[in-house]
């Protein structure tokens, strides 16, 4: 609670998909100069709502999901509810706007 | 509302870094926003900077800004990753508001927002943008391994993101209006000797195509008017900037292009104790350097201005 969690390929399903919250998944890479702005806004959304998910995947350690879900440019952030995709959000955006994106969901 | 400043810098970027680091240590006190998502500007989107003097061996972008910024704070400015969403930079007290909404006031504002990349401005490429359609090779290069892709432009940033695209893709075709590049010669040179690299010349994006992702380009031809397709799966889109003067534009004088206009060889712009910086002011050079170069007469420019009305 209260912090991001790291998904893989390999706990994607889990974590993600059969999760009764509703998760966002920030789809990143150490090399993205633009994850890097948003991180700290995720993380202090992550604080303060306890009642999404907000998790982390990495694009070059999880190429599978990445790939499944057809990203092509990072930071991309897919909100999931009961393992489908209600919203993508492409590219890294000011905090205010991306508050305003994720606020239905969170 | 907290106490007046002596000057808030709106940006960073090595302009409005190298301006806070001046600021600094002429003992101003410097607020800085740097923006929540444009922090450090445009050279956070680039690789290795190789021609920023006293980087021998070059220097990643992220890095050479990391460096100003931590140059910046050592000599106690203070900066907030926040934007700045409104102004009022009439009168000899300037407010300004924070994307959280707080107010803040300075007696001298220095401008340094930056350049926003420019859109082709088709209906496709808004729709297929984070589906094929990039504005950051650094960022998204790695998933067109072993594709054929496109990059449209033909100044310096182009060349730089066609050449780094190569690592990843099978091809890279450049696009590019007219037969001749803008680019330095030296990135040139090394573009040409790039065996993935091959160039469409006299030649415009006239469309995107694909359904859910991109899968080929309309072209047409400049000289003759014929159109003609090339199937890639990713396209780069490097055709410039422009300034980012949106939040300013009806406080402070712009050309027809929206730069900020500035007095002579100064930073002064149209709003007394206004001073602007960087790719906002800049049509001509828009280097690191250059930008680095004006934040420090900004700087300079608010110091003295400062001093003559105390």
């Amino acid at each position: 609670m209260g912090a991001t969690k790291i998904v893989t390929d390999a706990s994607f399903t889990d974590d993600v998909l059969m999760s009764d919250k509703t998760v966002v998944v920030d789809f990143w890479a150490e090399w993205c100069g633009p994850c890097k702005m948003i991180a700290p806004i995720l993380e202090e959304i992550a604080a303060s709502h306890d009642n999404v998910l907000i998790a982390k995947l990495n694009v070059d350690e999880n190429p599978q999901t990445s790939a499944s879900y057809g990203i092509t440019s990072i930071p991309t952030m897919n909100i999931y509810k009961g393992g489908q995709i209600v919203k993508t959000i492409i590219g890294a955006k000011p905090k205010a706007a991306l508050l305003a994106d994720l606020a239905p969901y969170l | 509302m907290s106490q007046v400043r002596n000057v808030i810098i709106i940006g960073s970027g090595p302009a409005g870094y190298t301006a806070a680091v001046y600021a600094a240590r002429a003992q101003l006190a410097p607020l800085v926003f740097e923006g929540s998502v444009t922090a450090g500007g445009a050279l956070m989107n680039t690789t290795e900077v190789e021609n920023f003097p006293g980087f021998t061996d070059g220097i990643m972008g992220p890095d050479l800004m990391e460096k100003m910024r931590a140059q910046a704070v050592r000599f106690g400015a203070e900066i907030v990753t926040d934007d700045i969403v409104s102004v009022d930079l009439s009168g000899d007290i300037k407010t300004v508001v924070d994307g959280s909404g707080g107010s803040h006031q300075a007696r001298a504002v220095i401008l340094a927002m930056g350049s926003a990349y420019r859109e082709l401005g088709l209906p496709n490429e808004k729709r297929l943008s984070g589906h094929g359609v990039s504005w950051c090779a650094t960022c998204d290069g790695f998933f067109f391994r072993d594709q054929d892709i496109a990059v449209v432009g033909g100044g310096d940033s182009a060349i730089e993101e066609a050449t780094f695209l190569t690592r990843f893709a099978r091809s890279v075709t450049l696009v590019h209006r007219r037969d001749a590049l803008r680019a330095s010669k030296i990135m040139q040179e090394r573009a040409f000797a790039n065996e993935k690299l091959h160039f469409a010349w006299n030649s415009a994006v006239e469309d995107v195509l694909g359904d859910e992702k991109v899968s080929g380009l309309v072209l047409r031809d400049t000289t003759t008017g014929a159109a003609r397709d090339l199937p890639i799966t990713g396209l780069f889109v490097a055709i410039g900037h422009d300034p980012r003067s949106e939040l300013v534009k009806d406080q402070v004088r712009l050309d027809d292009e929206g730069y900020v206009l500035v007095e002579d060889r100064s930073t002064r712009t149209s709003a007394t104790g206004v001073f602007a910086c960087g790719d906002l002011v800049d049509h001509t050079y828009r280097q690191a350097i250059t930008a680095a170069g004006s934040g420090c007469a900004a700087a300079l420019d608010a110091e003295r201005f400062l001093a003559a009305s105390e």
